[in-house]
């Protein structure tokens, strides 16, 4: 029968080691050669705009790569469905608006901080996210099938 | 009550059930709204209502571990707690930083992070706040007379989850980093390190309320405990699979997450047999109530609901749905809410002298809650999988899914209105039980 040093060793051991190749993989993640994200194509603006982002709390509503709170559209891919023109509108309108019904804070963006989180969502839809960005997008699982 | 150290722990306690009263609230405006209901929009729109909501959920249950730790450790160290003092400008401190936080949600003071939003600056106090109470705890385990295995895992992970908030606080250029070190921060917590929280806590319980053989519960929950990192720490990967990281996670995550329920599943027969083995009947049924619910219910809402949507080929579809919704909700209720209910269940009592674990009261609060609460997971769960379906494969509009489905979150109310009943009965109870007071300490536990 297992006894209470074993066990010990057992959790203790257990945890070192995954936890080792736990930091192995993530290392591994984001090495250059390993990179889905495109990251040399983050800009000062697509920075600005994942500021604009987070100050907004736009999660709190929102979806982007599927996290946030299910409230509000997923916005991964949202350049291939709406358009530049469309979502510019949305975030520059003083107006309080609420699309079919449901309400978004309006906030009134300026020109150049729509643009910013413009440039944020253009880098996001083209990071490789294993396939669900067909699930996201009826528009990118065409491409995908052509 | 064996030292009179321990009432601080009542005040935590108090702390928790006046946040988790919060906490509620918050949920239910974002109940309404989701039904079209808003008009506190202009006030609290739905992403202050969701930050104050979890936010308030993670304040919650660390002041209930807080407070169960002030009141475990003295009892396990066989000592005084080192300095009391020093303990309550903890708590005052803590209950500073989440006010500020929660203030400050409502005028946009915040870093949108999904869970992680505290601003940076208060960031530091947290950190302050977790280093003051950390050096208490270590402080009275290392000058006790013993150092328990209970003890060392609770400290353990009290520690770790300190070390843990640390890569959130780390800025990144990249969505994708930061994404993924959140993950760090928030499924290191809630699926392993707090689990070593629960766990110390729960073998504390069992071996008060089972009378089982201390040497038994503690050689097991080393079992659990080391099954949960073993499973948990790669499990993170399924956090990973979607976000633009490597496929490798994809193999890793989904296979480490599979294991995941097995830890829950150990800790749930572990809890039960315990009981059955146990020859002493503790008279205080209701604290056995919560413990041996925690253990179940975790295992049910952690660790089945995870798996559930946790494979990879499922996940491609449920990933940003409220099927994740549907999980966390009964994944923290069984945990972590249930394991603080039963620690201040079977503490109060021995702090304030005033038994009252026969009450029906108390009894209805457990079934009530806990019946919400899976109704709750139930609505949640219709309401994630036909989003599902309509949006991810027949490709509907949100809008138009979330019209459809929009009665799911009526029944949804309905059974936030009985866990919310539950949980004021809790409270009055609490409250009946009054102050701590050193005349308990006389009294045969």
């Amino acid at each position: 029968m297992l006894s209470k040093k074993q066990a010990r060793t057992f959790f203790l051991g257990g945890t070192v080691v995954t936890f080792l190749i736990f930091i192995g993989l993530t290392i591994y993640s984001f090495s250059k050669e390993q990179d889905q994200s495109n990251y040399e194509n983050i800009t000062e603006q697509v920075v600005r705009g994942k500021h604009l982002w987070e100050a907004s709390n736009c999660m709190g509503c929102h979806t982007i790569l599927g996290e946030g709170a299910y409230y509000a559209p997923e916005l991964t891919k949202v350049i291939d469905r709406r358009g530049k023109g469309y979502i510019k509108a949305v975030l520059t309108t003083p107006n309080p608006w609420a699309p079919n019904g449901r309400k978004m804070v309006a906030y009134g963006f300026s020109d150049e901080e729509a643009e910013d989180l413009i440039a944020f969502f253009d880098w996001i839809d083209d990071i490789d996210l294993n396939g669900f960005d067909t699930v996201v997008s009826p528009i990118a699982k065409e491409k995908t099938n052509n | 009550m064996k030292y009179k150290s321990q009432k601080v722990a009542y005040w935590f306690f108090a702390l928790s059930m006046l946040l988790l009263v919060l906490q509620l609230t918050y949920g239910f405006i974002m109940g309404f709204a989701r039904i079209g209901l808003d008009g506190l929009h202009d006030f609290i729109p739905f992403n202050t209502a969701r930050a104050v909501h979890t936010n308030l959920l993670v304040v919650w249950l660390l002041s209930g571990f807080m407070g169960a730790a002030y009141y475990i450790i003295p009892e396990e160290a066989q000592r005084e707690l080192v300095n009391v003092k020093l303990a309550y400008v903890q708590l005052i401190s803590l209950a500073l930083v989440g006010v500020a936080a929660v203030i400050g949600y409502h005028f946009n003071w915040w870093e949108g992070r999904k869970f992680l939003e505290i601003p940076r600056q208060l960031d530091f106090l947290v950190v302050a706040n977790v280093l003051l109470f950390l050096g208490l705890i270590l402080a009275t385990l290392f000058k006790g007379k013993r150092r328990t295995t209970t003890a060392l895992v609770l400290s353990m992970g009290l520690l770790f989850a300190a070390l843990l908030y640390i890569p959130g606080m780390l800025p990144f250029d990249s969505q994708v980093t930061d994404s993924f070190f959140r993950w760090w921060v928030v499924h290191l917590w809630v699926e392993g390190v707090w689990e070593l929280i629960m766990g110390g806590i729960l073998s504390f319980l069992l071996i008060k309320l089972t009378g089982v053989d201390r040497e038994v519960i503690e050689k097991w929950l080393y079992v659990i405990v080391g099954l949960t990192f073993l499973s948990g720490v790669l499990g993170t990967g399924h956090h990973y699979y979607y976000i633009g990281v490597n496929k490798i996670w994809l193999i890793v995550g989904g296979i480490f997450s599979a294991l995941e329920p097995l830890a829950f599943l150990a800790m749930a027969l572990f809890a039960v047999n315990m009981y059955r083995k146990g020859e002493k009947r503790h008279p205080n049924k209701l604290a056995l109530f919560w413990t041996l619910g925690a253990a179940i219910v975790s295992f049910l809402g952690a660790g089945l609901l995870g798996f559930a949507h946790t494979l990879p080929q499922t996940n491609l579809y449920t990933h940003g749905t409220l099927v994740t919704a549907m999980h966390g909700h009964l994944a923290f209720w069984g945990a972590y809410a249930m394991i603080v209910l039963a620690i201040i269940s079977y503490s109060m009592p021995n702090m304030t002298g005033r038994k009252l674990y026969l009450s029906a009261r108390g009894r209805a609060a457990f079934w009530l809650s806990n019946i919400g609460m899976i109704g709750m997971t139930v609505a949640f769960g219709v309401a994630g999988v036909a989003q599902v379906y309509l949006e991810r494969k027949f490709k509907m509009e949100f809008m138009q899914v979330q019209n459809e489905i929009s009665i799911h979150f009526v029944v949804l109310l309905l059974c936030a209105s009985v866990l919310t009943f539950g949980i004021i009965l809790y409270i009055v109870d609490f409250i009946k039980h009054g102050r701590p007071t050193d005349q308990a300490l006389e009294i045969k536990q």
